[in-house]
């Protein structure tokens, strides 16, 4: 569904993301891991264009976003993205989050929206937040309305850039669970995360990522059980205690 | 249009410094008279002696809501005897001069004290205790601790203040003072070249205000990598 | 100072036959200065919004108008922008269009031509705080906008925008409050404001400082008022759950 073919991404002299290159089918659960800088966020924002690449390509469902094929708008309607700090709309209620996109965007009408941003918001649990405004909500709804707010595009793919790295901990399982949902009803998922529990969970390989290079890429429980390469081991060995 | 009589321009360059030097007496006057009344009152803003503090905070809520202009015609209109009776001047002296520059001073030393007392408050209450618990006096505490990080702290914010108020002076057009704007206007209209002498005006204004406003930003450049 | 105090003189009738008291007078000067700062601040805000959004919208071309527009207007005082309207634009202007405007009633040339001075400065002052604004406003809210599929423009106008106008309330409150009294300038090239009323009553009856301190009472009063409709504003766009509400 998603193929990254030999990315390579420059900031001026700086090189942030060293000839990447993996695939992903649908229906596929990806979790990116690794150190701080290692690149995780900036390659999967390459995937919806809010990063740019210099040299490699990309490919959505074959067609290549370097060649032009596939156009951004298109295919920013067609992955949705989870951020780390939310980014919720603070100025519109949380419904309005949720159907302002569908209106503008996909051009559905107000009643049509709202249909689907209640039964998305009934699906995270927060049906009663509808009126509320961001400010109003904790960090765990907030995140579980950002994740609603992505569903109510009807993406085919779902980016997740360490969707729970700004929560308290004990907020972090209400939006995992829904993750997990979300991929048990066979949502393609790339995912940002330290949340090694939820990756043996539901992934079905991890990328192991440092200094900008994939360096190992493999299917979730051999990644877990054997390591093949030694920063893997090294990494896991720190973050797993 | 475009044919630009510099001849008629080099032949009145006398008016036009005269009116640069006043345009020059006047800022700086009203930037050393208005930096130090301003610390004066932005010291009273933030003492614990209520009525100082009151006395500064009408002082700057009056001088804040009431025009340029207005206050250049107070001062030039209303109060001429009693300026030359306050500073015993000679009745001779160029009341409209005067008038100008009192009123500058009086009004900036309200934008300056708001400065200041934003630099002031911006400070750590920690610098406050530390000064105390070595025994300094207000005064002190003020002089040496408090004063000098305000004054560093605000650098750029009071140097853009001082272009502003170069800027302002040329309002003392409407109290008929001869500064560099208004002999520009008036040689203007007395040669028929009012249309190139205000573009001229307007020049060099533009050349002066952004040659210094680019060095406010090369000192706050400087300031930020220490 | 001998001075006699007469407030009388504020209702007599004017001394050049027309029908009207002093005080009607300045009454009319302050609605003038009202009409004129209300017209200026809307030109202002809109100009001050379209420049300010091209100095961060992702286009060379309009980054450089945007810094040029600023440089220009911030950079010269403002009287000296007043004269250059009223003198130099019509001269400027085709002959046609130049004619045209100066054969407009005087009253109507001396306050379009304050309008757009004033304005048009103002307008280089929201610029800059808007473009702060913008740029102050955290990365993520612009890369969620464009996430969601929304163009650069929807995502200025439905995402950032009215994020920054509330967030730049204040500076906006104290840029109107400023128009307010730079409107008096406009009484150099001769729109008969407030500013310009009290020179007349000084110029007409003996007794300037009646006529002063009515005329600084009634800049006060515009202040208070300015402030009051700001607060208002306030307090109708501001977001259930953050300060302020």
């Amino acid at each position: 569904m998603i193929e990254l073919k030999n990315v390579s991404k420059w900031y001026g002299k700086f090189q942030a993301l060293r000839d990447c290159s993996v695939s992903v089918a649908q229906g596929e659960v990806v979790v990116f891991c690794g150190p701080s800088g290692s690149g995780k966020s900036t390659l999967i924002k390459l995937i919806n264009g809010l990063e740019d690449f210099q040299s490699g390509d990309i490919l959505f469902k074959s067609k290549s976003i370097r060649g032009g094929e596939m156009k951004m708008s298109e295919l920013r309607t067609r992955v949705g993205m989870v951020f780390q700090s939310f980014e919720l709309f603070p100025h519109l209620s949380v419904l309005r989050n949720l159907t302002i996109a569908q209106e503008k965007v996909l051009g559905r009408p107000a009643a049509e929206a709202t249909t689907k941003a209640l039964a998305l918001l009934e699906r995270v649990g927060l049906t009663s937040q509808a009126e509320k405004y961001p400010a109003q909500l904790s960090g765990g709804q907030q995140q579980r309305v950002a994740i609603a707010r992505s569903l109510s595009m009807d993406p085919e793919v779902m980016l997740f850039d360490e969707p729970t790295s700004a929560l308290d901990p004990e907020m972090i399982n209400e939006v995992l669970s829904v993750m997990v949902e979300l991929a048990q009803e066979g949502m393609t998922m790339l995912c940002v995360t330290h949340e090694m529990g939820f990756a043996r969970k539901v992934a079905d390989k991890v990328v192991f990522m440092d200094a900008g290079s994939i360096v190992e890429i493999g299917a979730t429980q051999a990644f877990f059980d054997a390591p093949a390469t030694e920063r893997a081991r090294d990494f896991l060995q720190k973050i797993l205690h | 249009m475009f044919d630009f009589d510099w001849q008629a321009l080099i032949a009145s360059r006398h008016i036009l410094a005269a009116g640069a030097w006043i345009t020059l007496q006047v800022t700086l006057v009203a930037i050393a008279c208005g930096v130090v009344w301003g610390t004066v009152l932005a010291l009273c803003a933030v003492s614990a002696i209520k009525p100082l503090a009151l006395f500064a905070k009408a002082y700057v809520a009056l001088f804040r809501s009431i025009p340029l202009v207005m206050l250049l015609l107070w001062f030039f209109l209303i109060v001429p005897q009693l300026l030359k009776a306050v500073f015993d001047l000679s009745p001779t002296v160029d009341i409209r001069l005067v008038s100008a520059m009192v009123a500058f001073s009086m009004l900036e030393a309200a934008f300056f004290s708001e400065i200041i007392r934003a630099g002031i408050l911006g400070l750590s209450r920690g610098q406050f205790l530390a000064a105390r618990s070595l025994g300094m006096t207000t005064v002190q505490m003020m002089r040496y601790i408090i004063l000098p990080q305000a004054f560093k702290a605000m650098l750029p914010i009071l140097l853009t203040q001082c272009i502003v108020i170069f800027q302002d002076t040329s309002l003392v057009y409407v109290i008929a003072l001869g500064d560099f704007f208004r002999n520009a206007v008036s040689l203007g209209e007395r040669d028929g070249t009012l249309v190139q002498m205000l573009l001229f005006a307007g020049l060099v204004y533009w050349l002066i205000c952004s040659t210094l406003s680019a060095s406010v930003k090369l000192v706050q450049q400087r300031m930020q990598h220490d | 100072m001998s001075y006699k105090w007469n407030w009388g003189v504020l209702l007599d009738p004017v001394v050049t036959g027309e029908n009207a008291t002093y005080l009607e007078w300045i009454v009319h000067g302050f609605f003038i200065t009202l009409g004129l700062t209300l017209c200026a601040w809307t030109l202002a805000l809109v100009v001050g919004t379209v420049f300010g959004v091209m100095r961060t919208w992702p286009n060379r071309f309009g980054q450089a108008i945007g810094t040029a527009y600023v440089s220009i207007f911030r950079n010269v005082p403002l009287i000296v922008q007043f004269f250059v309207w009223y003198f130099v634009v019509p001269e400027i202007l085709p002959a046609a269009i130049g004619d045209w405007i100066k054969g407009v009633k005087p009253n109507v040339q001396f306050f379009v031509v304050s309008v757009l001075a004033l304005g048009m400065y103002t307008g280089s002052r929201i610029c800059e705080q808007l473009r702060a604004g913008i740029q102050a406003l955290p990365r993520g809210q612009r890369q969620a906008g464009l996430a969601m599929g929304f163009s650069t423009a929807q995502t200025y106008g439905h995402v950032m925008l009215p994020q920054v106008f509330r967030h730049i309330m204040p500076p906006l409150t104290s840029e109107f409050l400023i128009i307010s009294k730079n409107s008096a300038i406009a009484s150099t090239i001769g729109l008969l404001e407030l500013s310009r009323q009290a020179q007349q009553l000084v110029d007409f009856t003996a007794q300037p400082y009646e006529s002063f301190i009515v005329v600084t009472l009634a800049y006060v009063l515009l202040n208070f008022l300015i402030l009051r409709f700001m607060a208002w504003i306030n307090n109708r766009i501001s977001l259930p759950g953050l300060m302020g509400h």
